[in-house]
């Protein structure tokens, strides 16, 4: 594919900040504006403010749109109340996972309407999908990835930022949850989710209104220590909190049990629906995942200063016993810290011996669990 | 960004001072060191190692990737870079100062270095 890559509406801010772009699922997005190290203390510490219109939004509506997501995804999304938002997956017949979800309820009861939120990566695949499994549902898929352009405001300032640009009450806005305001004077579903491990809030708005609201949440944010901050420090803050990135720690080749992630799975579900895509599969993985895992993510954090990468091997005793999904230098921890799929009895914490080979060299690591930093509330 | 005009350039991003007794200094430009971002760690050649223009000679890594480095010339190691070692942050902060990578004893150097202007030219393009 050569097609032109796809620009946000925030493009030209980008530009004018001099960020360094980088292409990502097709479309042109901010790599950083200056230092990612600085950007992600940043976020850690005061707030970063990011552009993630690339993520991609489907809107279901009908009579029968939760018999129907129930059909489709794995989770409960019967027991999603208004307002509320829930982390799920949808996978394939097989029980592989196509794409990690968030979806948000925003209807009230007599007019269902949700939101499925998907990466960008997997976007098409998911609309596909879900066009696909509706038929037989009275219920209705949208493809709105035109119609949001999505802004995220992360970090413990985050909340004093938001509150002095919308009358919102954002005091009673749960984690993992979502509302309807304004913020700026720009409308806006105002949700607090986020990729960082961060209190913060995720913004869909109409793209027409997205540089007005930037404009204002910079504004509002530079006084107490905000900057723009690209998706490298966006990955480097989800790896430090141990959440998972399609394509790396999630593929079509592993379950949700694979990936450790096996609650999202609800075998019983609220509503008429009595089977869902990948059951089947999902419930022999399920016991697989009890009985005799085959490897389990893990998190490793270095002894010495070389980083690991997606695809290194990891070792022990000279064989190896896994392989890395995602690494980095943490700013946090300040050393290198990598997830990786490791075989069940080098999984336990502390187990002794676990190296990962660094191009040619094999480097120590110790084994830890996940994640590797969580906020102080 | 300016790249000093008294340097001398590689095409693989690298600058080199004018040689003192036959010693040049070594380090990466600022457009590499942007490119790389936030450097992590930096492996640089022993004092006393052979390096050769065009070959890898030691490693930068950063948050995003790892890239080689090599030198610009042929010669022996004199020096290296301590500070950068402990601190890689220097590399992105000092490019062409505190961010020096390492000394050689020039033996032999390639006819295609180039000069400031030429490598601006060459770096945007």
């Amino acid at each position: 594919m050569s097609t032109a890559p796809r620009l946000t509406a925030l493009d030209a801010v980008h530009r004018a900040l001099g960020a360094t772009m980088t292409d990502f699922a097709g479309w042109d997005m901010p790599l950083r504006y200056a230092s990612e190290r600085d950007e992600h203390n940043a976020v850690r510490t005061k707030a970063g403010l990011f552009d993630l219109s690339h993520m991609g939004e489907i809107t279901v509506t009908g009579p029968e749109a939760v018999d129907f997501l129930n059909f489709a995804l794995v989770g409960n999304i019967g027991s999603i109340g208004v307002g509320r938002a829930r982390y799920t997956m949808i996978v394939a017949e097989d029980g592989g996972i196509l794409d990690d979800l968030i979806v948000y309820r925003l209807g009230e009861p007599e007019a269902p309407e949700y939101m499925v939120v998907a990466n960008a990566s997997n976007a098409q695949t998911v609309l596909d999908e879900l066009t696909g499994r509706v038929a037989g549902f009275d219920a209705e898929v949208r493809d709105d990835r035109d119609a949001y352009a999505l802004l995220a405001v992360q970090g413990p300032e985050s909340p004093g930022i938001l509150k002095s640009l919308t009358d919102a009450d954002l005091d009673n806005l749960k984690y993992y949850a979502g509302l309807p305001g304004t913020v700026a004077g720009v409308p806006a579903l105002i949700a607090r989710t986020g990729y960082t491990g961060e209190d913060g809030f995720e913004l869909f708005v109409a793209p027409g209104d997205a540089e007005k609201l930037w404009g204002a949440l910079m504004e509002a944010g530079a006084p107490v220590g905000m900057v723009p901050a690209g998706l490298s420090c966006r990955d480097t803050l989800r790896l430090e909190a141990g959440m998972p990135l399609y394509g790396h720690e999630l593929t079509a080749e592993l379950t949700p049990f694979d990936a450790g992630l096996g609650r999202v799975v609800k075998f019983e579900k609220t509503s008429r629906a009595d089977t869902f895509v990948g059951r089947a599969a999902l419930a022999a993985a399920a016991e697989r995942a009890e009985t005799a895992p085959p490897r389990k993510l893990v998190g490793l954090v270095a002894e010495g200063r070389r980083v690991p990468r997606a695809g290194f091997p990891v070792v022990a005793d000279g064989k190896v016993i896994g392989e890395v999904t995602s690494g980095a230098p943490s700013p946090t921890l300040g050393k290198p810290i990598a997830m990786a799929y490791v075989d069940a009895e080098h999984a336990a914490p502390g187990t002794a011996g676990v190296g990962v080979d660094i191009r040619g060299a094999h480097e120590p690591y110790e084994v830890v669990a996940l994640p590797f930093y969580k906020r102080q509330k | 960004m300016s790249n000093p005009q008294q340097l001398r350039y590689s095409k693989e991003h690298e600058w080199l001072s004018a040689a003192e007794e036959g010693v040049s200094t070594i380090g990466i430009t600022e457009h590499a060191a942007n490119a790389l971002g936030d450097v992590v760690f930096v492996q640089l050649p022993e004092v006393g190692d052979t390096v050769t223009a065009g070959e890898t000679c030691g490693e930068l890594e950063s948050t995003k990737s790892v890239s080689d480095l090599y030198s610009p010339v042929n010669g022996e190691v004199v020096a290296a870079n301590q500070d950068v070692v402990d601190d890689p942050s220097l590399v992105n902060s000092a490019p062409f100062e505190g961010g020096w990578l390492f000394k050689v004893r020039i033996t032999d150097e390639p006819d295609d270095l180039l000069s400031a202007d030429e490598y601006t030219a060459f770096a945007a393009g």
